[in-house]
């Protein structure tokens, strides 16, 4: 932990922000540069940040689960995105879509990569933060009292 | 038949993501551990059936055609290796439950092993080198968790010996699969095996195979090769070892076979007479190895490596009773290994030591373990009616019929060397008497779990030596397979 009035006041507005970069990025990956490793790592930095700015017992507070628990999530939707096309009769890890029309929004394509990139993302997160996490809290100078 | 060809990856899988989530209720992580173990030894006898019945299967992943997508493909050779590592799987997951202890347990074994297996399984059944190099380093990953998993100092330096070592190994690797797709444009196995013709004009045929032979023989802890396996398997907790030398080595040996019967089926220059020197430098430099240690596990890694030998001879050979030889030879040295280092472990357990010159009474106190260790070590040493016998058996013909005296003759040599260096451990650990009772350390219950095991795959073994022919008739059929890659091609492929 740093104790700085800057970073602490800075953090407030970033991290929002970068989470919401990463979403945009996780969902803008599908057909452009992106995508959930990238989402998965941006988001990732907002809470290291914070964890910065506050504390990693703060940080870990924010996050509300364990970020081994991310790491299983995120597995979890991976393979099961495989798993669905197997239980429609497809092979392993087809690709599925729904076109479904949602009002204001239009014609909407939805796929089972975004669950899978949605399972990229988590596993990054919870990998990233369960290393940086454990790092930070023994780290001399960045222990809180 | 898609479905089942995806369980092997996927059994695993869901099995370490589920222990994962169950980490903080070990009493379910360790239910879940077995239970998915048992699935997979299912999924594996299943998968032989399969093949057996229709032969050889392929799925296409993600339903893109063979040579763009990633194929899973389950031939008798990888079916059969995933049905062995099954069982040993489910064998180790058993005596792990009484064996490891409460703080590796802690920090994820149950998820690391089942990645492990996952690892293992998927190197077996893929159709794509790319795809193979990917499982490659998802089971070093593992296994790279696994050997620090307690963090001791000396865990600590066997894992640096053997990280680094596997670098050089990933790095050789990859090198050929990029020339290989440079000059091919594919990486599908099948679809590589027909177009190898641009490498054979390039002139880079023996100079990618001495790449791949690296690349592997590291892995299968080939001459010169082999250091790091001596220096690292010894220092994690039994069951960990026993994995890890039952089933790592093989991968690699699996690779070495798949790639070379596949890709360099007539390989010019000097493949074979290389790999023929290996094999015998392997086999001898093993078995010396093993006849100067006094650490229990240190001499079984030193069997291990020699035993990669006479698989490497098989290969060497590039026919068909050659490949069958090695097949069914590689096919019972699983659970051999396996139940030498799980016995290896329960000697260490007993005694309180691993230094064989301390070690004694163990024939007098503890019959059942004496009698188990029979099995496994006279196997490796190659006397009927044990497994281990009918591999070499074959081998050795194999090598009479292409009139190579020398490989013949370092075989046999190393057979008896094999024999003198179990008989040592027999004679020490075992038969030499030890003044007073051993004291009894564990409860029933752990007894049960860790001889339980050992038990098992030790009359699995015996009974497969009595028994080979349905065996050894399925090694034969695979080997067939091997050297005709027509029926793999184009179940591949198709059409």
């Amino acid at each position: 932990m740093i104790y700085s009035l800057i970073l602490r006041v800075a953090v407030r507005l970033l991290v929002p922000l970068l989470l919401l970069f990463a979403m945009f990025m996780m969902l803008r990956g599908h057909n452009l540069p992106g995508g959930g490793f990238v989402g998965g790592l941006v988001a990732a930095s907002a809470f290291v940040l914070y964890a910065l700015a506050a504390g990693v017992t703060r940080a870990r507070e924010v996050l509300y689960v364990d970020p081994q628990t991310l790491l299983g999530l995120g597995l979890a939707c991976a393979y099961g995105a495989g798993l669905l096309a197997l239980a429609l009769g497809k092979p392993f890890l087809t690709g599925l879509w729904l076109h479904p029309h949602l009002p204001l929004i239009g014609d909407f394509h939805l796929g089972s990569a975004l669950l899978f990139d949605l399972g990229v993302m988590l596993v990054v997160v919870g990998t990233v933060l369960l290393m940086v996490f454990s790092v930070e809290d023994r780290l001399p100078g960045l222990v809180e009292e | 038949m898609n479905t089942l060809l995806v369980l092997p990856i996927m059994v695993p899988a869901i099995t370490g993501m589920a222990a994962l989530l169950a980490r903080n209720y070990p009493r379910v992580q360790r239910a879940l551990s077995v239970l998915g173990a048992t699935v997979m030894l299912g999924v594996g006898g299943a998968l032989v059936y399969q093949v057996q019945s229709h032969g050889i299967l392929a799925a296409q992943m993600g339903n893109w055609p063979a040579p763009f997508g990633i194929t899973l493909v389950a031939d008798h050779f990888s079916a059969a290796l995933i049905a062995v590592s099954g069982f040993v799987g489910l064998a180790v997951a058993i005596y792990a439950l009484a064996a490891i202890d409460e703080t590796r347990e802690r920090f994820g074994f149950h998820i690391l092993f089942h990645l492990l297996l996952m690892g293992i399984n998927g190197a077996f059944i893929t159709g794509d080198i790319f795809n193979m190099y990917v499982w490659f380093e998802v089971l070093l990953i593992a296994s790279f968790a696994l050997l620090v998993l307690g963090n001791d100092r000396e865990q600590l330096d066997g894992a640096v010996k053997y990280v680094g070592i596997n670098l050089v190994s990933s790095a050789s690797f990859l090198t050929a699969i990029g020339l290989l797709y440079g000059l091919t444009g594919t990486l599908n196995l099948a679809d590589l095996s027909q177009s190898m013709q641009p490498v054979r004009e390039a002139g880079l045929g023996p100079a990618i195979a001495m790449l791949f032979l690296i690349g592997f023989g590291i892995k299968a802890a080939l001459f010169p090769l082999y250091y790091w396996l001596p220096a690292s398997y010894h220092t994690p907790p039994a069951p960990i070892a026993a994995i890890f030398a039952g089933l790592l080595t093989k991968v690699g040996i699996y690779s070495l076979i798949r790639v070379f019967t596949l890709l360099f089926p007539n390989p010019g220059g000097y493949t074979q007479a290389v790999l023929l020197v290996v094999a015998g430098a392997t086999m001898l430099l093993g078995v010396f190895g093993a006849l100067v240690q006094r650490h229990i596990l240190r001499l079984l890694a030193f069997l291990v490596i020699s035993a990669m030998g006479y698989v490497v001879m098989g290969l060497g050979f590039f026919t068909t009773l050659g490949l069958a030889g090695a097949i069914f030879y590689v096919l019972q040295d699983v659970p051999v290994k396996t139940t030498l280092f799980l016995i290896g472990g329960l000697m260490e357990r007993e005694t309180g030591t691993t230094n064989l010159s301390k070690m004694g009474g163990l024939y007098q106190h503890r019959p059942l373990l004496a009698t188990m260790f029979i099995v496994p070590a006279f196997s490796l040493a190659g006397f009927p009616p044990f497994p281990g016998f009918w591999g070499k058996l074959t081998l050795l013909q194999a090598g009479v019929a292409q009139e190579q005296w020398t490989l013949v003759a370092v075989a046999l040599v190393v057979g008896l060397l094999t024999l003198l260096a179990v008989a040592q451990v027999w004679g020490r650990a075992f038969w030499r008497p030890k003044e007073g009772e051993l004291t009894v350390l564990d409860a029933l219950n752990t007894r049960i779990l860790t001889n339980g095991p050992v038990v098992v795959l030790a009359l699995a073994l015996f009974v497969l030596g009595c028994y080979a022919e349905p065996v050894f008739s399925f090694a034969r059929t695979a080997a067939a397979h091997l050297t005709d890659t027509g029926p793999y091609v184009q179940a591949v492929l198709g059409g």
